[in-house]
C-alpha cells in the first residue's frame, strides 16, 4: 500500500477553466486526477442534446482534454475520475477510445464506466410501486409535474468507481455521481478502506467536498484578505495528499498563483452548507463540526480528526422538468438621478404590461448599481451615481406573454426617460425554464453497473 | 461601541434550493465567542428583512471559530426559477457583513478591536 497519494481537483463545474486540468498533470507530480462537470441542472441540457443526436449527452469538452492529457496519463500512470459521461457514459466512452486510437494508444490502457444512474425510463414503474420521490424541499409527490420530466438521475457515490479502479481503469467515466466521491474512490482503492469505515469515508468525502469547486479553496473568491491573494491569473487548482489513516494534506503545485491557507480552506468547507453534523452523501455522513486544520507550511494546509457516521438507506436522486418561461430585459440610466430615471421607466413599463393584459407569475425589478445584490441592505444609493441600471425579468406558463414582455423594453429608449442606452444585445432571449426537483430513493432500487475494457 | 462585522469575520455563501447559506467565519479566534453571543438567528432573520421570507437557522461549528446560517425562503424561488441576479446568494456573504453589534469598550479593548 502507498503510503500518500496525490489526487488533484482539475474542474469545479462544467465550464470552468479549460486548461486547469492540464496544469494540474503538467505542472508537477499527481497520482489521480478528479473532474467534476455535472451541476444540478446539466443532466436535462445533456439529455436534450442526446434527443437530437444519439452519440451525443456528456460533457464534450472531456474528449478534447483527453487527447491533450493522455499521453502523459498513460506514461506517468495517472488516473482520472470523471462524472463527464452525463446522460451518454458509453457515447462518452466511445469517444475517448477514438481519441486513443488516434494517438496509437489503443490497447495500451483500460476504461472504466459506471452506469445505472438513469431512472428516466423507469419513473412509471417507481411512481406504480408507491416510489413517489416527493421533493426534498416542498414534500409534493412527482406525480404532479410527471409530463414535465426532462431527466431523472440518482447520486452514485464512490464504490461503483472503486471497483472499476479496482479492476484496472486507468479512466473512470461515470454519469451522476456526487462530486465528493470523484475524491473519496482513489482512497478507498488505494488505501483498502471498507464500507463501514466511516470515520475513513468522511475524511475521504470532506476533502472531495474542498477541491470538488477548483480554485475556491485555492484563492479563487476568497474573501480573507482578497488583495493580497498572489497571482490570481496564474491560480494553482488544489490537490489533496492523502494518506491510509484520513488525515491529509490541502495543497497546489509549486510555482503556482493563488493561496491554500487555513482562511481560503475555511470559506470552502462552508460553501453550500448544511448542517454541518449532517453532510450525507452515499458513501457515509460526514461531520463537519469535527475537522481540524492546522497550517503545515507554504500552501499547505493539515486536515484531521474527521469522524463520520454510518450512510443512510437512501440516494438523492436529481429530476429535471420544465415549468414555464422566462426572460430578463436591462437597459442602462446615466447621471444626473439615474436611479430616479430607472424607476421611472419600470413604473412605465410596468403600466404598459398592464394595458396589454399580460399576466406573469412573477416580475421582478432589480437596479444594478443600487440593490441588484443586497436589496433593501444597501439603503438609499447616493443621488450622485453615475449610472444605474435597470434590470426587469419576468417569468410564466404562457410563453406569449413572455415574449411580448421582450418587446417592450426597447421602445422605452424613445418613449421613456432620458439618458437611457445598453441595448446593443437586442431583444432578451425567451428561455424555458428547466427546474431542478430532488428527491430522495431507496438503495435497493439502483443497481449500479461497472464495466471495464481495454481502450 | 458598534462594530461592523466586515472588521470581524469573513464569509461565504452558497445556495441549496431557495435556501441561502452564510457561513461566518471569525478573522481571529478570540473573536468567535462574541459572533456566538451577537449573531443570533433572530438578529440575522431581522437583518435580511424584506430579502429572507422564511426562518433563520443556524449552526456552532467552532471548530472552525464559525457559525453556518441557512436563510430558508431568500432567492426568488431558487436555481433557473429564480429571477435575482444573485439566484445563488453568492453575495449573501458581504450582506451579513453588513451587520452593525455593540461591542463594551473594555471587551473591544481586551479583544484589540478598533474603532
Amino acid at each position: 500500500m502507498r503510503e500518500k497519494i496525490r489526487i488533484a481537483s482539475g474542474q469545479g463545474f462544467w465550464g470552468d477553466q479549460l486548461d486547469a486540468p492540464v496544469r494540474q498533470v503538467e505542472g508537477g507530480s499527481i497520482d489521480y486526477l478528479m473532474l467534476d462537470y455535472l451541476a444540478e441542472v446539466t443532466m436535462s441540457i445533456m439529455q436534450k442534446q442526446r434527443a437530437r443526436d444519439p452519440r451525443a449527452g456528456y460533457a464534450r469538452d472531456f474528449v478534447p482534454l483527453m487527447a491533450q492529457i493522455l499521453p502523459q496519463c498513460v506514461e506517468r500512470n495517472i488516473r482520472v475520475t470523471a462524472n463527464a459521461g452525463g446522460v451518454n457514459v458509453e457515447g462518452c466512452a466511445e469517444a475517448v477510445r477514438e481519441v486513443a486510437r488516434e494517438l496509437g494508444l489503443a490497447g495500451k490502457f483500460r476504461i472504466g464506466i459506471v452506469t445505472g444512474d438513469d431512472i428516466l425510463p423507469r419513473i412509471d414503474e417507481l411512481l406504480e410501486r408507491g416510489v413517489e420521490l416527493r421533493n426534498m424541499d416542498t414534500n409534493e409527490p412527482l406525480s404532479t409535474v410527471r409530463d414535465q420530466i426532462q431527466s431523472a438521475n440518482a447520486y452514485l457515490g464512490a464504490w461503483p468507481m472503486v471497483e472499476a479502479l479496482n479492476q484496472g481503469a486507468q479512466i473512470v467515466i461515470t454519469g451522476r455521481a456526487t462530486d465528493t466521491g470523484l475524491t473519496l474512490a482513489p482512497m478507498i482503492h488505494e488505501f483498502g478502506w471498507s464500507q463501514t469505515d466511516w470515520n475513513l469515508l468522511a475524511a475521504g468525502t470532506i476533502a472531495g467536498h474542498i477541491i470538488e469547486c477548483g480554485a475556491q479553496c485555492s484563492g479563487g473568491n476568497c474573501q480573507y484578505d482578497w488583495r493580497n491573494v498572489p497571482d490570481l491569473a496564474g491560480v494553482g487548482f488544489p490537490i489533496v495528499e492523502a494518506s491510509p489513516n484520513g488525515t491529509f494534506v490541502v495543497t497546489k503545485h509549486e510555482g503556482t498563483g493563488g493561496w491554500v491557507n487555513v482562511p481560503s480552506v475555511k470559506e470552502q468547507l462552508l460553501y453550500e452548507m448544511g448542517d454541518p453534523h449532517e453532510y450525507i452523501t452515499p458513501d457515509c455522513v460526514a461531520d463537519f463540526t469535527t475537522i481540524h486544520l492546522e497550517d503545515a507550511g507554504v500552501n499547505r494546509v493539515r486536515v484531521f480528526g474527521i469522524e463520520g457516521k454510518p450512510a443512510t438507506e437512501f440516494l438523492k436522486v436529481s429530476i429535471s422538468y420544465t415549468a414555464g418561461y422566462k426572460a430578463v430585459g436591462t437597459l442602462v440610466y446615466s447621471w444626473p438621478d439615474a436611479l430616479d430615471k430607472a424607476r421611472a421607466a419600470d413604473k412605465i413599463l410596468r403600466e404598459r404590461l398592464e394595458r396589454l393584459g399580460l399576466r406573469f407569475d412573477q416580475i421582478l425589478t432589480e437596479f444594478v448599481g443600487a440593490n441588484a445584490t443586497h436589496g433593501p441592505l444597501a439603503g438609499e444609493p447616493s443621488s450622485d451615481l453615475a449610472e444605474v441600471q435597470l434590470r426587469v425579468g419576468v417569468r410564466g406558463q404562457d410563453k406569449k406573454a413572455i415574449e411580448r414582455f421582450t418587446k417592450e423594453i426597447a421602445p422605452l429608449i424613445l418613449t421613456g426617460p432620458p439618458g437611457v442606452t445598453g441595448f446593443a444585445g437586442g431583444r432578451p432571449k425567451v428561455e424555458e425554464i428547466v427546474a431542478y426537483w430532488p428527491a430522495l430513493i431507496p438503495k435497493t432500487e439502483i443497481e449500479p453497473r461497472v464495466e471495464v475494457t481495454e481502450a | 461601541m458598534r462594530v461592523q462585522l466586515l472588521k470581524l469575520a469573513h464569509a461565504r455563501s452558497g445556495d441549496k434550493g431557495d435556501t441561502a447559506n452564510v457561513g461566518l467565519i471569525a478573522l481571529k479566534e478570540e473573536y468567535y465567542p462574541l459572533l456566538v453571543r451577537e449573531v443570533t438567528s433572530e438578529r440575522v432573520k431581522h437583518h435580511f428583512e424584506g430579502i429572507c421570507r422564511g426562518r433563520v437557522e443556524r449552526f456552532e461549528l467552532p471548530n472552525l471559530h464559525a457559525l453556518n446560517f441557512l436563510l430558508h425562503e431568500s432567492l426568488g424561488g431558487g436555481g433557473t426559477l429564480s429571477l435575482m441576479t444573485d439566484a445563488q446568494g453568492k453575495t449573501f456573504s458581504y450582506a451579513l457583513l453588513r451587520m452593525w453589534i455593540d461591542v463594551s469598550e473594555t471587551e473591544a479593548g481586551a479583544l484589540g478591536i478598533e474603532r
